[in-house]
């Protein structure tokens, strides 16, 4: 397997305008003639396939929920960045590049990034044209905030509903081009395998989540949209059904998985509160501009919040990052906050959180402002806990959120399978070992609105129309590995439910590959996990059959691939030793407790090649180069 | 706390289907609904037989995946939340609960509580939308928007497509719905060339697929978990009406009520 980045020569600021000049193009009367299969539809998906039935593609878009607003892009609350310059604070393109590299702590690939950047400013004008209500000013101007990590207000929202909006503009681009004709619609329909002919994507095989019938869509290329896989921990801020079924089902047939240890453990969640819970809940982390993070200077200080005065009270975050206090990146608040529990200092009833407090800010800017800001969050917590939280501190703790790593992918943002393209969060492109808030929302519509359709047509343009079927017999075969699979599952009949064993390996995850690692945890989780797999595919229970709605199936199904994840996951967390942004190995850190980079053996992107179940995948390294923004160790100080 | 379920088992759309009982043993306070449901399915399932079919998936109120009509309400009892936001503090040990798909002609029973609600996005394909090709379009800041404007059509965006307006509605009219949509792209100035088209084109889509009328029972806001309020009703109402006037065929006009 080769590792070409296909990177642009020149100047940065040049890269991405000489390579859409050479990309190849298809002329406009020949574009209804080749097919596209876009899987998922949230902001990636649902803007690639948008955008590509607007340029005359036919498209098919799947995905697994009954509409296509659902996926989970509606659940990002915060905000989108852009270096729109708004303010007037400073912010420029070359900002946004140089705090993104940063931020991902140098282990994303510059190029990628500095485009990113620079199409963050066309997405903004196109959601604004699609009608996404974001905040505005009494001038009727747009409104921005700062943001986790970020010195300037660069974050445009829509209360705390920016996904969701976003995603609502994305699904209207989507609608219009399943009014028009153009994208032809899948929903409940799940992508359970990839289709190679002469080694190039060729199409997939789904399931009709409905009828449970299997069946196959051929295309001239596939794009891959399937989001991040964080419910490998079971607990995870993200949709019960997110899943990494599709980009895994890729990497089995010969995509290289890139930094698959890279996950983002998200500060502000809610606390668990018991056995029975299904998933965590995410606040957005805005709430850190206004909200002071602390807990108890003293272990077993059990009083009541309001009864601690502040000379008992340790605002941790304040006192070890002066400058950046309150908003230092995710995976130093995260890390900060464990370090607190561990400490003894956790509050709640089960000591298992730290507070969130808008005290101050209350009293500095009056309830009606908190409540403007953040009045929804401020519900959805209390909904949730029974707590009112413009009375007592929130309680937060970190929990899995996105994943940086994904399928590996070129400046194309081409697999290792030609013709096939990953986009969004399911690739590992853009965000190095740790993401920035609100640049989620802005790589997901970067690469489905402005990069994809581009470097997609150079593909097209070089494979030619040629005729495509589903009558080759690569699909008969592996429509029939489908359903042997699934009929396997059917056939266990053991005694254990599929959530059990999910919940089992989540906490192996968790323990294991979660927010601090280490040698001997990642060989432990590396001699348990095969175990677990074994023991589900001997002890799982599916009821109910093949050919019919059957939720417990899909769920089987999935964590049959998050079984075959985790273990690569650890392998990789084993073998990168050194400490980056969200992969935290307490073998190497610096006497402050930051990460410490090992920039002279780590400064790459892994790779990892597919060789069988159970068997040790290949490395394959491709090399990170910084020419534009200095390798240093990140400080917030 | 212990409380008895029945619960609608229906194994496909064509066959009939019934309340099954069910015992929910041992729900903790803090649990949410579906977290309970989720508890006896795992019951279920240990003892080999099909776990109750429901939808859902954020859970955190904001994908409208779920929804189950709770002792005849929408979304259950809390106001401005849905199912999957109503937590068992809500409930107390004994109580019984029926749980029931949404109703609707035009959302046909899929499985059990799942009901297939495409007849929203096929609502919004006619032209729920403002129509901006990708890249052809001027700066952001080009066009400024009165706040008050932004607000208001922020709050009719605020819809998640759930469809409790229409479980809700005696007639099952999806009037809140259209409305909220209507709204949005109405209040915008990016929404004004589509305007008319749009508002016509849906709410002869709407009836189309089989909705019931408006008759302004507004049990539509009541139950709407994002509280979307029903002026927007009268706004789609006024919208209607004034393109109606100006050009418009009969046929497109029916059904608004």
């Amino acid at each position: 397997m080769e590792l070409d980045s296909k990177v642009p020569s020149g100047p940065i600021q040049e890269k991405w305008d000489k390579r859409k000049f050479e990309l190849k193009l298809v002329n406009p009367a020949n574009k209804r003639r080749y097919t596209v299969i876009v899987v998922g539809s949230g902001l990636a998906g649902a803007s690639a396939a948008a955008s590509l039935g607007e340029l005359g593609y036919n498209v098919k878009c799947f995905c697994y929920q009954d509409s296509a607003r659902r996926a989970h892009s509606i659940a990002a609350q915060g905000g989108i960045n852009a270096a729109k310059n708004y303010q007037n604070d400073g912010d420029s393109i070359w900002r946004l590049f140089y705090d993104t590299v940063k931020g991902g702590d140098y282990r994303s690939r510059e190029a990628n990034v500095y485009r990113l950047a620079q199409v963050s400013n066309n997405i903004i004008d196109q959601c604004v044209a699609q009608g996404v209500p974001f905040a505005r000013e009494y001038g009727g101007l747009l409104a921005n905030r700062s943001f986790g990590g970020a010195q300037v207000s660069r974050t445009f929202y829509a209360r705390g509903q920016t996904g969701q909006q976003l995603l609502v503009g994305a699904y209207h681009a989507l609608a219009k081009e399943i009014g028009n004709g153009t994208v032809q619609m899948f929903p409940r329909t799940e992508m359970l395998d990839l289709v190679l002919i002469d080694g190039q994507a060729r199409g997939i095989v789904v399931r009709d989540m409905v009828t449970g019938r299997v069946s196959s869509h051929a295309a001239h290329a596939v794009v891959l949209a399937t989001g991040g896989y964080s419910n490998v921990y079971f607990f995870s801020t993200n949709a019960k059904g997110c899943n990494t079924t599709a980009i895994w089902r890729a990497h089995r047939r010969g995509a290289a998985f890139a930094n698959p240890c890279f996950t983002q453990i998200h500060p502000t969640c809610i606390p668990r509160a018991g056995e029975y819970q299904s998933k965590l809940t995410l606040m957005s982390e805005s709430l850190r501009n206004d909200g002071r993070i602390w807990v108890p200077k003293e272990q077993g200080d059990h009083r009541p919040a309001a009864q601690i005065p502040d000379a008992d009270r340790d605002y941790y975050l304040e006192r070890l990052y002066p400058s950046f206090g309150n908003l230092t990146p995710r995976d130093i608040a995260s890390r900060r906050a464990k370090e607190a529990v561990d400490d003894g200092r956790g509050v709640g009833a089960l000591k298992n959180g730290v507070y969130l407090d808008f005290r101050d800010s209350i009293q500095r800017l009056g309830k009606s402002v908190i409540e403007e800001r953040y009045g929804n969050l401020f519900e959805m917590y209390e909904r949730i806990t029974g707590e009112n939280p413009y009375a007592v501190p929130m309680r937060i703790y970190p929990a899995p959120h996105y994943t940086m790593g994904g399928l590996w992918v070129d400046y194309d943002l081409q697999s290792t399978i030609p013709g096939l393209f990953v986009i969004g969060e399911a690739n590992f492109s853009d965000h190095g070992a740790n993401r920035l808030g609100a640049s989620a929302l802005m790589q997901g519509l970067a690469d489905g609105y402005f990069v994809l359709p581009y470097t997609i047509s150079d593909y097209l343009a070089r494979v030619g129309p040629t005729k495509t079927d589903s009558t080759h017999g690569a699909f008969g075969a592996v429509e029939r590995e489908v359903s042997e699979r699934m009929k396997t599952l059917l056939a266990v009949n053991g005694k254990r439910t599929v959530d059990t064993i999910h919940r089992e390996l989540g906490q192996v995850m968790w323990d294991a590959c979660g927010m601090a690692r280490s040698r001997g945890a990642l060989e432990k989780g590396l001699e348990v996990i095969p175990e677990i797999r074994e023991r589900f595919w001997k002890e799982v229970r599916v009821p109910g059959r093949g050919e019919d709605f059957n939720q417990g199936l899909e769920k089987a199904g999935r964590l049959a691939d998050f079984l075959e994840l985790g273990e690569l996951m650890c392998r990789d967390a084993l073998h990168r030793e050194e400490s980056s942004g969200g992969h935290f190995r307490e073998e190497f850190q610096t006497p402050e407790g930051e990460a410490k980079r090992d920039d002279e053996r780590f400064a790459f992107v892994s790779a990892w090649e597919f060789t069988g179940v159970g068997s040790a995948p290949t490395l394959h390294a491709e090399p990170l180069t910084f020419e534009n923004v200095p390798l240093s160790q990140r400080s917030y100080k | 706390m212990n409380l008895v379920l029945h619960v609608w088992r229906q194994a496909s759309p064509t066959v009939k289907g019934g309340f099954v009982r069910y015992e929910a043993k041992d729900i903790s306070d803090h649990a949410s609904f579906l977290e309970m449901l989720d508890i006896v399915n795992e019951e279920l399932t240990e003892s080999g037989e099909e776990p109750i079919a429901f939808e859902h998936d954020c859970r955190e109120g904001i994908c409208g995946s779920c929804g189950l009509v709770i002792n005849g309400v929408p979304h259950g009892p809390q106001h401005g939340a849905a199912t999957c936001q109503l937590h068992m503090r809500h409930y107390k040990d004994g109580d019984q609960i029926w749980i029931e798909p949404w109703r609707a002609k035009a959302f046909p029973v899929v499985k059990d509580l799942v009901v297939d609600r495409g007849a929203l996005d096929r609502i919004v394909q006619v032209g729920g939308y403002i129509s901006a090709r990708t890249g052809a379009v001027p700066d952001a800041n080009a066009t400024p928007i009165r706040k008050e404007y932004a607000e208001l059509a922020m709050d009719a965006a605020a819809c998640i497509g759930c469809g409790a307006c229409v479980a809700a509605c005696p007639n099952a009219s999806a009037m809140l719905f259209v409305a909220a949509k209507v709204s949005h792209l109405g209040l915008l100035p990016q929404g004004q060339p589509e305007r008319r088209d749009r508002v016509l084109n849906l709410v002869a889509q709407m009836d189309i697929e089989g909705f019931g009328s408006c008759t302004n029972h507004a049990e539509c806001e009541a139950a709407c978990p994002k509280q979307i309020s029903i002026d927007f009703i009268a706004r789609l109402n006024r919208d209607l009406l004034v393109t109606s006037l100006a050009q418009t065929p009969e046929h497109m006009v029916a059904g608004a009520g």
